[in-house]
Formats: C-alpha cells, structure tokens, sequence
C-alpha cells in the first residue's frame, strides 16, 4: 500500500520533476553564461562548447545530439559559426521544438549589428561568413543587446516563470550597466593602442574599446600562417608598431608566440568567452579578465 | 475621441440631406481639432525620437545599427531560396598490376566489382541538392556524374518537425546500418573502400524506402532505426512485386568521456532477398562458370568509433579510431552453369565474417597519417551438389593500408596511399594511390 501511495505520488508529481527546468542548449559557453545568468534555478544549461574548442570546427558528436534531443531552447551565435555541425545536430535529435524558425532556436547575432559584412564571397578569401563577423561575444553591449531579446524568448517559451525571467533580466541589466561604465572608465588607457590579432576574432573587441588592429597573422580567416607570412609581419611592424599580439585561448599559440619573439612585443592569450581563464568564469569575469589582460600591456 | 467623430463623419455622409449648417460648422470645428491634435503628437514624438537618437550617438562612439538587421536584410535576396548546391571532384593516379578481375576469394561477388582504373582517372563528381522544403520537410539529392552515366544514389526527404526524437526518411537513401555504410567515398579517410564493405555492398547499402528513426531522451546517446524498402541492390536483388523487399534494423549509443574522448558504438541487422543474383566464380578447372543465388542473406553488423582530440579541440592534433565487423548468412540454391557444372543446381548455405580497424591521427594541422586492417574469413561455406564443381577455400583475405593525406582547407584534400592486397589467394600486390577530393560550394556538415 505505501509502494502504491509513492507510486501514485510519482505519477501525480511526475510533470514537475520531469519540466522543473528548462532545457537549454547553448553553444557556445557565452550564451551558457547568458542563460544561467537570466535563467537560475529556472534553467538546466548545457553548453556544448568549452573556451578551448574552436567553434568553426566541432565534431557533430553523439552526445550533442542526445542533448539537443531533448532542449526546449538552442541558443548559437549563428551567422554561419556553427554551420560545420549543427544542422547536423538539428536534423539528426528529432526535435521540433528548436528548429530554425521555432521559438525555441534562438541566434544571438541575429539581434546585433554585424561588423566585416564580406563584399565578395568567394572560398578564396578563407573561411568567410556571409552575414558577417560572428565573433559578437567580445563587445559587452553585443551581450547586453542579446540578453533583453533571450530574457524575452525564456518568458515566450517558459511562461510559467515568466516572473522570474523578468526579474533576473532587470537585475542583470543593472550590474551589467554598472560593470560596463566600470570597463569602459578602466580601459580608458586603450583607446587608439595598436594591436596584433591572430584570427579575425577581435572587431567588436576593437570597436567597444577603441583598439587599432595593425596586422592580422592569418593570411585569410582560417587558414593558419606560414613562417614567410610570419616574417613579413615582423617586418611590417617595424613600421606600424603594435603594442601587443592577442589570440584566443582556442587558438594554436605558437603563431602569436612566434611573433612575439621576433617582433619584441608580448603575446596574449584573451579568454574570447566564459571559461577562457581562470577569471573568466562568468561573463562579468570575462571582460574583468580581458580589459586587465589588455591594461597589463598598455603601460 | 476618434470613434465619435468617426460616427459623426459617417453621420453626416449618410444623411445629407438632414445636415444643417449648424451641424456642419460643428463638424468642420471637431475635424479640425482633431487634426491639430494629431499633429502636435506627431511632432512631440518626433521631438522625442529626435532626442533619443542625439543620446543614442552621444552614448555610442560608433553608434550601433538597428538590431535586426540581419534578420530583415537576408530574406530579400531571391537567391536565398535556391537549395543547397555542392560538387565534389574528386579522382588521381593508381598504379596497380594488370589484372583482367578482381575477385575476393571464398566471397560470393556482387556483381559491381567496378576493378579499379589504372592510371590517371576521374572518380565519379557528386552532385548535391538540398534544401528544407517547407517547415515540415527536408529534400536531398545525390548524384554521380560519369562518362555516359549517371546515378542517382540518393533521394530523399527527411521530416523536420515530428518531434520526440522521431524522424522518417522516404526515397532513396543509405541505410543507416553500420558506421561507414551512411558515407559517400568523398567522406572516407582511405582512398579505397574496406574489404569488408566491398564485399557485403559493393560500395555502401542504399535502399528504396521508408526509414524510421528514433532518439531517447536521455544523457547517453541512444538510436534505434528501422527500415523497410525494396532490397534491389545486392547482397538482394529486384524481384518484381508488390511486397517489401527487405528489412533492416540498427541502434548505435554514445557519448563523451571527459573533454577530450566521444565515442559512438552500434549493433545493426539487416535482411534481404535474393533471386536469381548473378555471379562468377571459378571451379577446380580455373575455369570461369556463371552462377546464380536464390534465398535468404542476413547480415550483423557491429560498429564502433572513437575519437579524441586534445580538450576537444580538433585543429592541431586528433585520432579516430574505427572497427566495424560482420556476420553474413546465406542460404538458398545455387545456380551453376558453364564449366565442369554444365547444368546445375545445388543448395547453398554460407556462414561467413570479415572486418576492418583503422587508426588516423592527424600528427599537425592539414596532415594527417592512417593505416587499416581488413581481414575476411569465409567460415563455412557449401555448395551442396556443386562442391564436386566449385572449390572452397578457408584461404583468409587481407589488406593493409597507409595514407597519408595533406588538407590545405577543409575543401580541398590530397591523399598518397600504400596498400598491399591479398584479397585474392595467390595474389600478393603493392598497389599506390594519390587523390584528389574537392569540394565546392555549400558543403557544410559531417556527421560523426
């Protein structure tokens, strides 16, 4: 009889365990952190990618697929970063729910403003996205942008804690404005300091703080430098110094630190997203961590 | 305020002839008002538009676009709804002995042994279509374009929105049976194809019909498949009715272990039919003799895959690791006719298996090495009446292949590769290849 009452008061309770969260698959650990940020207790987050994978490159891996199975919501970059691997996710998890154009398949850079928009597209100019740039994560207002459209896509898909979205949204506005006027007054220093990038991952990085990118060490995006190309750089800084060379953590480092050696100037590994570095466990230590990195060789 | 004097308006329109001046003037003061009134919250809010803009370049050194812009940009390109187009090229140079057949010994042949090209040669280009048809569908078109011919090898749509992991593919397609049997040669990490799909398929096992798949909904990666078509292609043949020609079906798990490890293994069945199936074979003479199998085939395929990468980060080094392994079991009549058979029917019944391992680790960024193993064991095999005619042999064939391959993209690939075939008892042969795989326009995913 007490087996029975369990029984019955699993099955009754069954609904609440099995939807006390909302499934998010994020892919990238930026839009993880966004989504625990406006989410709680109120999401259950699986990101798919860590800081030290390249998202360009992922393998469309059985476990991805098995969470995908079962997300209420997918939140990407999109703009063509992920289009190595997940349509193959998206069309081998057997879900509805987030497929493109679901409420449930949400693209970040779909609600900001792209930058580097290619003229031409053609293979020959590297691994190009035609709508775009989609490296967004690096500007915090990009972030900012995003989390008012995915605090409203979590209250559209989860009514049921549409209070608690709105709440979560509102306190996150208010620490992360706090926290921008903070970087934005510390990285005053970096206005206008020339800088070194190893991939074409830095524009909006570049724009929020006034950075002045002098040379890029990949010929074309995605295709890794050769030491000719390297030395050609070296010596192209000898007449537009850079401060500094910066890749992300992703990123093979012996290129930068090639550079570095041969050009006298430091190499920077930058976090690019939550869990890049050790202080960049959140998206406020994220950019504590980046515009200290970048500050650390300014003077 | 609008709705009043709408009604007043459409008063006055409708009774003319009842409106005196007094009413009119009326009228002609409220519509006036009603204008000034809109027009000084028309400027109030350009007024305020005007100012939040000024703030919003104030606040932004480079004052961002409208968000959306994407979104609102990308559907007016009429182009955008062309599907999905991709070629791949791909051929090279083999140098290899001259031999007038290849036959694996102790293994009924499938009647497609293309025997590979001496020379320089073009492989077949593969066309790719696809696009989603409508929110609910996904079509997909496959097909190898040679001198003088064309194939078709795959056709299909796949549901999009079934939802509780359910999807079915109708046409012509893969079977989902196996690890590699879902890849076209493009997508294979040797420039020839395994020993042990050569002698199952021929190339891979494609199929006209209805494929159900299902995911669970759970950490580990589960997968069971079904499939339902008309069994054509060989190790089946087309038997001109109405009933369904064969049946398969297949589960692969997988998962992650830590950052760095994934791994996909799988169990598949597949059943079919055969009548008629041609064939050559020699009997104790050497001769050639023309034979042709009715009955069952029933095949077990087992799979696995590993790969790792450092931290789960491909580019500058990684290894896959992949074995699949088989049952095959025939049984039925055998046809024989020519040579020392002249006429004649005996039974037939075959237990047979085989299998490959290979290994390919990408040692720096673009280049990688691999070397595969395949072997085959013709277990039991007999021809009943006709083992007086034709010889069994428990002769095991072998390959041993090592590749190398330099990717300067992830478009473009060259290959240089080594194999030693022993495939054919008697036969010990060093064979070379270097290839070319191109791929143009939109190739975008591959599966694990």
């Amino acid at each position: 009889m007490k087996a029975f009452r369990l029984f019955v008061f699993l099955v009754a309770a069954w609904p609440i365990f099995a939807h006390a969260a909302l499934n998010v698959f994020a892919c990238e650990p930026e839009w993880g952190a966004l989504a625990t940020e406006l989410g709680g207790d109120a999401v259950k987050v699986y990101t798919a990618t860590t800081a030290f994978q390249d998202p360009h490159h992922i393998e469309a891996r059985p476990s991805l697929i098995a969470q995908m199975r079962r997300a209420e919501l997918a939140v990407c970059t999109g703009a063509e970063l992920e289009i190595g691997w997940l349509p193959v996710l998206l069309r081998q998890a057997g879900n509805a729910a987030i497929q493109p154009g679901q409420p449930g398949y949400f693209e970040a850079a779909r609600q900001v403003a792209l930058l580097e928009k290619p003229a031409v597209l053609d293979r020959a100019q590297g691994d190009i996205h035609a709508a775009g740039n989609p490296h967004i994560q690096t500007d915090p207002r990009n972030i900012a942008r995003v989390a008012q459209v995915l605090g409203a896509r979590l209250a559209e898909i989860d009514p049921a804690h549409a209070a608690v979205y709105k709440t979560r949204l509102a306190d996150f506005n208010t620490r992360w404005n706090a926290a921008m006027a903070r970087w934005q007054a510390q990285a005053a220093p970096l206005k206008g300091m020339p800088i070194a990038v190893q991939h074409e991952g830095f524009p909006y990085l570049e724009n929020w703080l006034g950075l002045k990118q002098v040379a890029v060490l990949e010929p074309k995006p995605g295709v890794a430098p050769s030491i000719g190309h390297l030395a050609e750089i070296v010596a192209q800084l000898k007449t537009t110094p850079a401060k500094v060379v910066i890749r992300a953590a992703y990123q093979d480092p012996r290129p930068s630190e090639w550079l570095a050696e041969h050009a006298g100037i430091p190499a920077v590994a930058m976090p690019f997203t939550v869990g890049g570095s050790d202080r960049a466990k959140d998206l406020f230590g994220l950019f504590d961590d980046s515009v200290a990195q970048l500050l650390k060789v300014a003077r | 305020m609008l709705r009043p004097a709408l009604l007043a308006a459409a008063l006055a329109a409708a009774c003319p002839a009842h409106a005196d001046d007094a009413d009119l003037a009326a009228l002609r003061a409220e519509v006036q008002k009603m204008k000034t009134d809109y027009e000084t919250r028309i400027q109030t809010l350009e007024a305020r538009l005007a100012h939040a803009e000024a703030t919003a370049a104030a606040n932004a050194a480079q004052p961002p676009a409208p968000a959306q812009d994407t979104a609102n940009s990308a559907p007016s390109n009429p182009g955008a709804f062309n599907p999905e187009i991709s070629l791949i090229l791909q051929g090279g140079y083999a140098h290899l002995k001259d031999l007038p057949e290849r036959r694996i010994t102790g293994f009924l042949p499938n009647g497609t042994a293309p025997g590979t090209t001496r020379g320089f040669s073009v492989d077949d280009s593969e066309l790719v279509l696809a696009s989603n048809v409508d929110p609910y569908f996904r079509g997909y078109f496959n097909a190898t374009l040679n001198d003088g011919t064309v194939g078709v090898e795959e056709a299909w749509f796949q549901t999009l929105a079934l939802g509780q992991g359910l999807t079915v593919k109708g046409g012509r397609f893969r079977s989902g049976i196996g690890y590699q049997n879902e890849q076209h040669p493009h997508a294979w990490d040797f420039a020839t194809n395994n020993l042990m799909y050569e002698a199952l398929f021929g190339e891979g096992y494609g199929n006209d019909g209805l494929q159900l798949r299902w995911v669970a909904p759970t950490d580990l990666f589960t997968e069971l498949g079904a499939e339902i078509g008309r069994g054509a292609n060989f190790p089946g043949t087309d038997r001109n009715t109405n009933d369904i020609g064969n049946y398969a079906l297949y589960g692969h798990i997988g998962g992650d272990v830590g950052d760095s490890h994934s791994w996909r293994g799988g169990v598949s069945y597949l059943s079919t039919r055969a009548v008629d199936r041609s064939g050559t074979l020699a009997d104790f003479t050497g001769n050639d003799v023309a034979t042709a199998f009715t009955g069952d085939s029933k095949t077990w395929l087992a799979d696995f895959v590993w790969k790792w990468a450092p931290l789960g980060n491909t580019t500058i080094h990684n290894f896959k690791f992949a074995a699949e392994a088989f049952r095959r079991e025939e049984s039925g009549s055998l046809d024989c006719t020519g040579g020392m058979c002249g006429t004649s029917l005996g039974a037939y019944q075959a237990t047979q298996y085989g299998g490959y391992a290979q290994g390919v680790y990408q040692f720096m960024p673009r280049w990688r090495a691999g070397y595969r193993y395949d072997l085959l064991d013709p277990g039991s095999q007999d021809f009943g009446l006709n083992n007086a005619n034709l010889p069994r042999s428990n002769y095991k064939p072998t390959r041993h292949s090592l590749m190398v391959d330099y990717s300067p993209s992830e478009f473009s690939r060259f290959r240089l590769q080594y194999t030693k075939d022993k495939a054919t008892e008697g036969q010990d042969e060093n064979q070379w290849y270097v290839q070319y795989i191109f791929s143009l326009g939109t190739h975008g995913a591959h599966s694990f």
